[in-house]
């Protein structure tokens, strides 16, 4: 087993919640609260919740996009966790990031070439020569004509923005990308063109992927194995066939079935869930699930339950864990 | 066969923009049976939306018109009708539901002030009256606490319970006919969950006539009975959700259902897709509107005149070569 990639210790992220313009901290967001994980090379880890669930604040700390409040981001053995600004530098080539909105992510007064341009002088690598030709070959890689790089964002589809922000994301041969609900925003024949170019490139480069999204089918479809999170824990993780067909936790259980099913003949027995999502403000006490959970014990409220292991590479955290 | 509730023909509605005139639905024809449930499918842009707002007479003034066609509801030709008699209808005889709960509620109303404005509207209750049907119908669609959420605004409430107040606000006056327009897309998966459940529940509760606008095939699979399949304005197919899943005739279809991530799909596996993207509405070919995203495509694909095909009974095809593929 070669080292992972990343590994993620212990990660929080806290946010303060302020009110009024001059006042103090009230409360905290516990937004990420306690968690683990790895990505290997090459691999892609997908990591599903509902809104509100932290896991865009996770990837925005990997990316350090944000400092953490506590835990460590072992990237390669470094810890980025801590990290100033001028230390982390060499660090952003290899960590790049591809959001869901593509028109908000892209400059809107800067030509697609300049966009592309922008990685190579931020990180001063090339001339005016050799950055032009990088473009050209990022627009082919990506699938975009090579005239489009003295274009604007506005002038392309939604699809053709998420290959410009594709492009930009690959143009420092990163080993890891955090992907934020890269296809939530596209057309349904358009979200596949897209899925199908994330998984080409990730063989062309040997990328890893932590795929954020919604939707699990598209998760369970892109991804190695898929970290399911609940209200700033990981409640359960497993490789992806694995967790479809096994799923331990009753929140994994119920997100499974709520999903609707492309087919008339199919007739859902949904486990539906009372309520909506706690706030992270105030989560629940013992296992913040208790207060929508089907299974949910008097117990439950006072014990958190800690990530068992359940199977081979198979961890869930709940007191009543059991395969449907 | 009873007569239809509702029974749009070759509807035409155009938008008048800084590029000229675009024909955002172009000749749209569907009929619903009362208490019937129809979903109309298709990508942005292809005028599923436009289709609802010519129904509900909420088009755009003064950019967006209906050319031509008929809306007959009950009877009585919508696309002509005017608009107080159209107020008359909306809210009371045909309501909608719209994608973004925040957007559709009045931010600086109560909750209670704006149900109780769609029964002041249509019924003669009194005061009193109109707070009682409208905190019975919050418990309907079950929001905890009514009383409570009578005296409430919108930013208090989650998504989902937005959602929910917009359903109790579309349902109060018990219309014959709901146009849901992505109702779900802006909701989580369980919250997405619950509130099709409630949408269903509160049809056979009313036996209400549905129009549910999605572009997601799950939420179609699930809750209708006929559909429609809507590509750059057009209908390029129609049929019993049976015909449409099972036995699909249109290559956009076919298209459309092979390229969706399945549950049981391998992981990791290579998508089919469909190559291309949707033509402008400025710019749209002659013939098959499909025809440059298509694998089948031949010269005769690019003549004009293509109409819908009856394959059985109910179900038809706008495509030259269903027979063959």
């Amino acid at each position: 087993m070669s080292a992972p990639l990343l590994e993620v210790r212990d990660l929080k992220m806290h946010f303060p919640v302020k009110s009024g313009f001059f006042s103090r901290a009230k409360a905290r967001n516990f937004a990420v609260d306690g968690v683990n994980l790895t990505i290997n090379p090459g691999e892609t880890l997908g990591l599903v919740g509902e809104s509100g669930c932290g896991k865009s604040t996770l990837g925005r700390c990997i990316s350090r996009l944000y400092e953490p409040t506590a835990g460590e981001i072992l990237f390669k053995g470094a810890n980025l966790a801590g990290m100033r600004h001028r230390q982390l530098l060499p660090y952003r080539q290899n960590i790049q990031m591809i959001f869901q909105d593509p028109m908000e992510s892209l400059n809107a007064r800067h030509t697609v070439g300049e966009i592309l341009e922008e990685p190579f002088l931020i990180h001063g690598i090339g001339n005016a020569q050799t950055r032009r030709q990088a473009v050209s070959k990022l627009l082919d890689t990506v699938g975009l004509p090579g005239r489009s790089a003295s274009r604007y964002p506005f002038e392309f589809s939604g699809g053709q923005r998420q290959r410009i922000g594709i492009a930009r994301a690959i143009a420092l041969k990163p080993e890891l990308i955090i992907c934020d609900e890269p296809v939530s925003a596209l057309d349904v024949s358009i979200q596949s063109q897209i899925l199908n170019l994330l998984m080409d490139l990730q063989k062309e480069f040997n990328l890893a992927y932590l795929f954020i999204a919604h939707d699990l089918a598209v998760v369970k479809h892109i991804s190695d194995r898929v970290a399911i999170m609940y209200l700033g824990k990981i409640v359960e993780q497993a490789s992806s066939d694995d967790m479809y067909h096994r799923p331990f936790h009753p929140y994994t259980q119920s997100l499974i079935s709520a999903i609707p099913i492309p087919d008339p003949h199919h007739t859902a027995t949904r486990i539906l869930l009372k309520g909506d999502v706690p706030s992270p403000i105030s989560p629940p006490s013992g296992c913040a699930f208790h207060t929508r959970c089907p299974k949910a014990q008097a117990s439950c409220q006072h014990d958190a339950p800690i990530l068992k292991t359940l199977a081979p590479e198979h961890i869930a955290a709940c007191h009543f864990a059991a395969a449907p | 066969m009873t007569a239809p509730l509702l029974s749009v023909t070759g509807l035409v509605t155009e938008f008048q923009t800084d590029e000229g005139l675009v024909r955002a639905v172009d000749g749209v024809s569907f009929d619903l049976p009362p208490g019937g449930t129809l979903g109309i499918v298709g990508e942005s842009g292809c005028g599923k939306s436009v289709t609802a707002l010519s129904i509900m007479g909420l088009l755009p003034r003064p950019n967006g018109n209906i050319r031509s066609g008929e809306i007959n509801y009950h009877g009585e030709d919508l696309a002509a009708a005017d608009n107080a008699r159209l107020q008359r209808i909306r809210g009371n005889e045909i309501s909608m539901v719209f994608q973004e709960p925040m957007t559709a509620l009045n931010p600086v109303h109560t909750i209670g002030r704006q149900l109780t404005e769609v029964v002041a509207l249509h019924t003669d209750q009194t005061p009193a009256e109109q707070i009682r049907t409208a905190v019975a119908m919050l418990e309907r669609v079950g929001i905890p606490a009514p009383e409570l959420r009578m005296t409430e605004y919108p930013h208090q409430l989650s998504g989902g319970m937005r959602q929910r107040v917009v359903i109790a606000i579309a349902l109060i006056c018990e219309p014959r006919l709901l146009i849901a327009d992505e109702p779900t897309t802006a909701l989580d998966v369980t919250i997405q969950a619950q509130i099709l459940d409630l949408i269903s529940a509160l049809q056979q509760d009313f036996g209400m006539a549905m129009i549910m606008i999605t572009h997601d095939l799950g939420v179609i699979a699930e809750t209708c009975e006929q559909v429609v399949v809507m590509y750059a304005g057009q209908v390029v197919e129609q049929g019993s959700v049976f015909d449409i899943f099972d036995r699909p005739q249109h290559p956009y279809t076919q298209g459309l259902l092979r390229s969706i991530p399945k549950l049981t799909d391998t992981p990791k596996q290579p998508l089919d897709i469909i190559p291309g993207m949707v033509p402008s509405l400025h710019d749209l070919p002659a013939g098959c509107r499909f025809a440059n995203r298509c694998q089948h495509r031949t010269a005769e694909c690019d003549h004009a005149g293509l109409t819908l095909e009856t394959v059985t009974d109910d179900h038809s095809v706008r495509c030259l070569k269903w027979r063959q593929l």
